[in-house]
């Protein structure tokens, strides 16, 4: 016999969620750029290809200054800085995704797990959460990248390893909150197993905290990927906005004046992070109202 | 007048000596300060737990990984193997590895051919003054911010000043170190070459002990604006996080009630209740220091711990990279010390307990 | 006439609403007089309080005169709205642990009014401060204590000590004695009573408990939807109520000594009206049980009804009789 827990129809809730996201000019701002870029960055191959990526299949100006054939001027090789910015997305979206769900599957099984079972698994798991927050989070990325090699498996492993531990937080807490109600006590009592518990009753409704705190979580995964990128410990043969910047710094860019070189990856990371950053909050102001008050 | 029933004479027999609750105080403050200082030594061993795991478990050769680009001898590489432990038992290198690590000896760097701690000692006072003046900055400007904003919440400075909060959270810290540079020392346009491209200290300044200190202060703006810039935003809003959790507290009513001015009310009774969770969170929050000070550095070559770690990247010259990790993670745990125990010697509440 | 208030409005804006928390209420009291304020919770008895000097948030509008010694209070600036807060007129508030400062001692806040308002210094002022805590029975070595180092009643004498601090002509005291327990609450209204009668200071407290009004104040005035509805000696209004609403209130507080009240019908029926809107005749009438027609129509005012009191119910009027329909249609509107 399988146990539901009450909810309201799916579709009653999603329509007032709906209707209070449009609510917040600046939630829509978030989305609207969260749209565009990772739209620009799935259709990017369908306009950009290797004559445009290629280093000696280029034929541009070396460094030359914006113009109207090249809008945010070219590189050192000649490539066209615009269409450099739109290809390296896909790298940044790409490893701040993954590396977001690797975070949240590993930061929400412990968080579960920590709050389901009490006694010495529960408290083992916190203590090694709490000493895990107080590891220094970027010379632990730095450290597991440089060992684990170059590349954009090393960047994302180091940035889930830094960041698991917020959501465990989280979710455990959340795990508890849930699991003083009575429809779980109910299940328990009927039979239902530690598993069965954790997956059919916890979380379900856990899930919407961990989805909200995801598209935080990759704002911070993106700022972390592009700067591990920059510190040189990306792939050296990949575009992205953090390997720009950093042959912008190593190649004389700066000094040489070069701005439109260093000013637009800069600029899509910071209107990318702030996208995440925005949608997010509006979500959690919708479904967190006490949070509301103080924004 | 007073009122002479028998059971205040009972209320006053309740009250403690202070004499006696002097001395509770104390005995429980010196057993808070023990377990405090337990668990930061946990929390370092787990530190150096992860460390080693890092650093000598996971590499698959860590002597090729040492001499990577290097000619050595056979006589050398064994020499390494020795030195490096290999093929003794994972828990006896451990144990020599925290052996060694509380002696102070954290490794040689084969890429600057000193040893890590020497190198790691010179580099010190460059990073903790940078980090120190970004910090006590950042902590004045963001505190008075937050405290105006949260205390007019929703007003168009409260509105602004969250706006640029956000913004600067989503900028990147090196990039921003990037721009500072090429606006302010390259030069921009119009806007000259105001400060020094980077290092710490200009060879051919001059002008004596006085004109070092002016040297080295000229090279500091800028790092040190970057770090304030990125770092500010945080504390604006757990200042104003904190007011505004303040803000409907009976006891500020009781001191309008008075004849208190807005702002005696602000400042005399929100703000100091306003700081306990401030004071606390900032000193956790300073370990996020730490990774904007590597960036920071290494933009500005400014010659501290954070280009050293930098540098420390090129080969990647482990050993050095695994002190650089140590001694973030030690200054860390130092601070949640430090949060704790003056968490706890400000708040009256805490202090009783 | 140390306090005088005439047709008294407050309203606060909520989102689009307004709420009419005060609708024209008009009181006065003379030096040493105590005066008590009863109702259920949103009657607006504190808002009341607070709006004698002027302490409501931003978001509220009073119309009306308040005359404080001769001077009004609303239309003046606010330096002199702080020079008469505490000086001229204190408030004992309630709940007295988040009335304190958490992380100030005791002294200190008692201080601090004594060193706003008198031109004295720290030693004159510590002096004062331990003649206060002697006069509310806290011993004076506790002047260095917290607020969470000291017990309930403690902190409300501590509250109690710091109305006086400046000696002001009046204390308001918002709910003192609720959430102690009965024997503490017996102190301090014992206290409260002594100190205000060998000092002259007029009072106004405020309660939901007419039982512990009736003990402290010799008049009282019964609120209900943001209207005095009636007043007049508090005893006698206990024993003789005129007022529907009086008369529920008396008997859900059954007195001790008089065992019959612990037979009576305890609560009302019901909710008080929303205060956003407008209301026609009187507001209680829903929950009456001896409404008629006329008290849904006819407008209603405070009526004189017999030796300095007054009521605003139609029955108190002396033509009353004439407006009863009859009989059998009152049976039905009862029903």
């Amino acid at each position: 016999m399988t146990i539901r827990p009450a909810a309201p129809p799916r579709t009653e809730g999603l329509r007032r969620f709906v209707r209070a996201y449009l609510r917040m000019p600046t939630g829509i701002a978030g989305l609207v750029v969260l749209i565009a870029f990772v739209g620009l960055a799935l259709s990017a191959p369908l306009f950009i290809g290797a004559n445009d990526l290629d280093v000696t299949k280029v034929n541009g100006p070396t460094l030359a200054a914006p113009s109207a054939h090249y809008p945010l001027g070219t590189d050192q090789p000649g490539r066209s800085v615009l269409l450099l910015v739109i290809w390296g997305s896909r790298t940044s979206l790409a490893i701040g995704v993954v590396a977001t769900v690797l975070t949240m599957v590993v930061g929400a099984t412990i968080g579960m797990v920590a709050g389901h079972y009490g006694g010495l698994i529960g408290r083992g798991l916190m203590h090694l959460t709490d000493w895990f927050i107080a590891l220094p989070g970027l010379p632990l990325a730095i450290s597991l990248a440089a060992v684990l090699g170059q590349g954009a498996t090393s960047i994302t492993i180091a940035i889930a390893v830094t960041s698991w531990t917020g959501t465990a937080r989280l979710v455990r807490a959340q795990t508890l909150a849930v699991e003083a109600r009575p429809f779980v006590e109910r299940a328990r009592a009927l039979g239902a197993r530690n598993i069965q518990i954790m997956l059919r009753q916890v979380l379900p409704n856990v899930m919407p905290l961990i989805l909200v705190s995801s598209t935080l979580t990759v704002a911070g995964a993106i700022l972390s990927e592009t700067t591990l990128t920059f510190l040189g410990l990306g792939d050296p043969t990949d575009v992205s906005w953090g390997s720009m910047l950093n042959q912008a710094f190593n190649q004389g860019a700066v000094t040489g004046g070069a701005w439109w070189y260093l000013i637009p990856p800069g600029v899509a990371i910071v209107i990318v992070v702030l996208g995440f950053t925005l949608t997010g909050r509006a979500v959690e102001t919708i479904l967190n109202p006490r949070m509301a008050r103080k924004s | 007048m007073s009122a002479v029933d028998p059971v205040t004479v009972e209320a006053a027999g309740e009250v403690t000596s202070s004499d006696r609750r002097g001395r509770e105080e104390r005995s429980d403050f010196g057993t808070y300060l023990i377990g405090k200082i337990v668990s930061a030594a946990v929390s370092f061993l787990f530190t150096l737990i992860i460390g080693f795991t890092i650093f000598s478990i996971m590499p698959s050769d860590p002597v090729s990984a040492l001499t990577r680009g290097r000619p050595t001898s056979a006589a050398q590489i064994a020499e390494l193997k020795k030195q490096l432990g290999i093929g003794k038992p994972v828990w006896q290198r451990f144990f020599e590895f925290v052996h060694r690590t509380l002696t102070g000896d954290l490794g040689y760097s084969y890429q600057y051919h000193a040893t890590v701690s020497s190198l790691i000692g010179s580099r010190i006072w460059p990073t903790l003054l940078l980090t120190g003046s970004s910090t006590v900055i950042s902590i004045v400007i963001g505190l008075w911010l937050g405290i105006r904003s949260g205390w007019r919440h929703g007003s168009l400075l409260d509105r602004l000043s969250s706006g640029v909060s956000l913004t600067l959270w989503s900028v990147p810290t090196f990039w921003l170190g990037l721009i500072l540079l090429v606006v302010f020392s390259v030069g921009f346009g119009p806007i000259p070459s105001i400060f020094p491209a980077g290092g710490m200290s200009s060879p051919d300044f001059g002008g004596g002990a006085a004109g070092h200190v002016v040297d080295v202060a000229r090279h500091l703006v800028l790092p040190c604006l970057t770090l304030v810039l990125v770092v500010f935003a945080q504390y604006v809003t757990i200042m104003r996080s904190s007011i505004i959790d303040e803000l409907g507290s009976p006891y500020l009513l009781t001191a309008r009630a008075k004849g208190l001015r807005d702002d005696d009310v602000r400042r005399k009774h929100a703000v100091p209740n306003a700081l306990l969770p401030t004071v606390t969170i900032i000193f956790l929050q300073i370990g996020g220091l730490v990774g904007g000070a590597i960036t920071v550095e290494t933009v500005y070559s400014w010659p501290g711990l954070g280009y050293l770690t930098y540098n420390a990247l090129r080969i990647p010259d482990l050993q050095l990279l695994e002190g650089t990790f140590i001694i973030f993670s030690a200054s860390i745990i130092v601070m949640n010390l430090l949060a704790d125990l003056l968490y706890r010697f400000l708040d009256p509440r805490v202090r009783a307990t | 006439m140390l306090l005088e208030v005439e047709d008294l409005s407050v309203s606060y804006r909520t989102g689009r609403d307004s709420v009419r928390a005060v609708r024209g209420i008009s009181f006065q009291i003379g030096a040493g007089g105590t005066l008590a304020f009863a109702g259920e919770s949103g009657s607006g008895k504190s808002t009341v309080a607070l709006s004698l000097l002027r302490l409501l948030p931003a978001s509220a509008t009073m119309t009306g005169t308040v005359r404080f010694r001769g001077e009004s209070l609303l239309d003046v600036n606010w330096e002199m709205v702080r020079a008469v807060r505490w000086a001229g007129a204190s408030i004992v508030f309630q709940g007295a642990m988040s009335a304190l400062n958490p992380v100030r001692t005791i002294g200190q806040q008692i201080r601090e009014p004594i060193l706003l308002h008198e031109r004295v210094g720290e030693r004159a002022a510590r002096i004062r401060t331990a003649e206060l805590l002697d006069a509310v029975g806290v011993s004076e070595g506790r002047a260095g204590s917290y607020p969470h180092e000291l017990s309930g009643g403690q902190r409300q004498r501590v509250m109690i000590a710091m109305a006086l601090a400046c000696r002001p002509n009046l204390v308001i005291a918002d709910e003192p004695t609720t959430a102690l327990d009965v024997i503490v609450q017996a102190q301090i209204l014992n206290l409260l009573t002594d100190l205000v009668r060998d000092t002259q200071i007029g009072m106004i407290m405020i309660s939901h408990d007419l039982s512990v009004l009736a003990e402290t104040c010799d008049r009282m005035a019964i609120m209900y939807a943001g209207r005095i509805i009636e007043t007049g000696p508090s005893r006698d209004m206990i024993r003789r109520p005129l007022h529907p609403y009086t008369r529920a209130l008396a008997q859900a507080f059954p007195r001790i000594g008089d065992p019959g009240s612990r037979l009576a019908p305890a609560g009302l029926a019901g909710d008080p009206p929303d205060l956003r809107q407008d209301i026609d005749g009187c507001a209680f009438a829903p929950r009456c049980d001896v409404s008629f027609g006329d008290c849904t129509t006819h407008p209603i005012e405070l009526w004189p009804s017999g030796e300095r009191r007054e009521s605003a119910c139609l029955r108190a009027l002396p033509d009353f009789a004439n407006r009863l329909p009859d009989p059998a249609a009152v049976a039905e509107d009862a029903s």
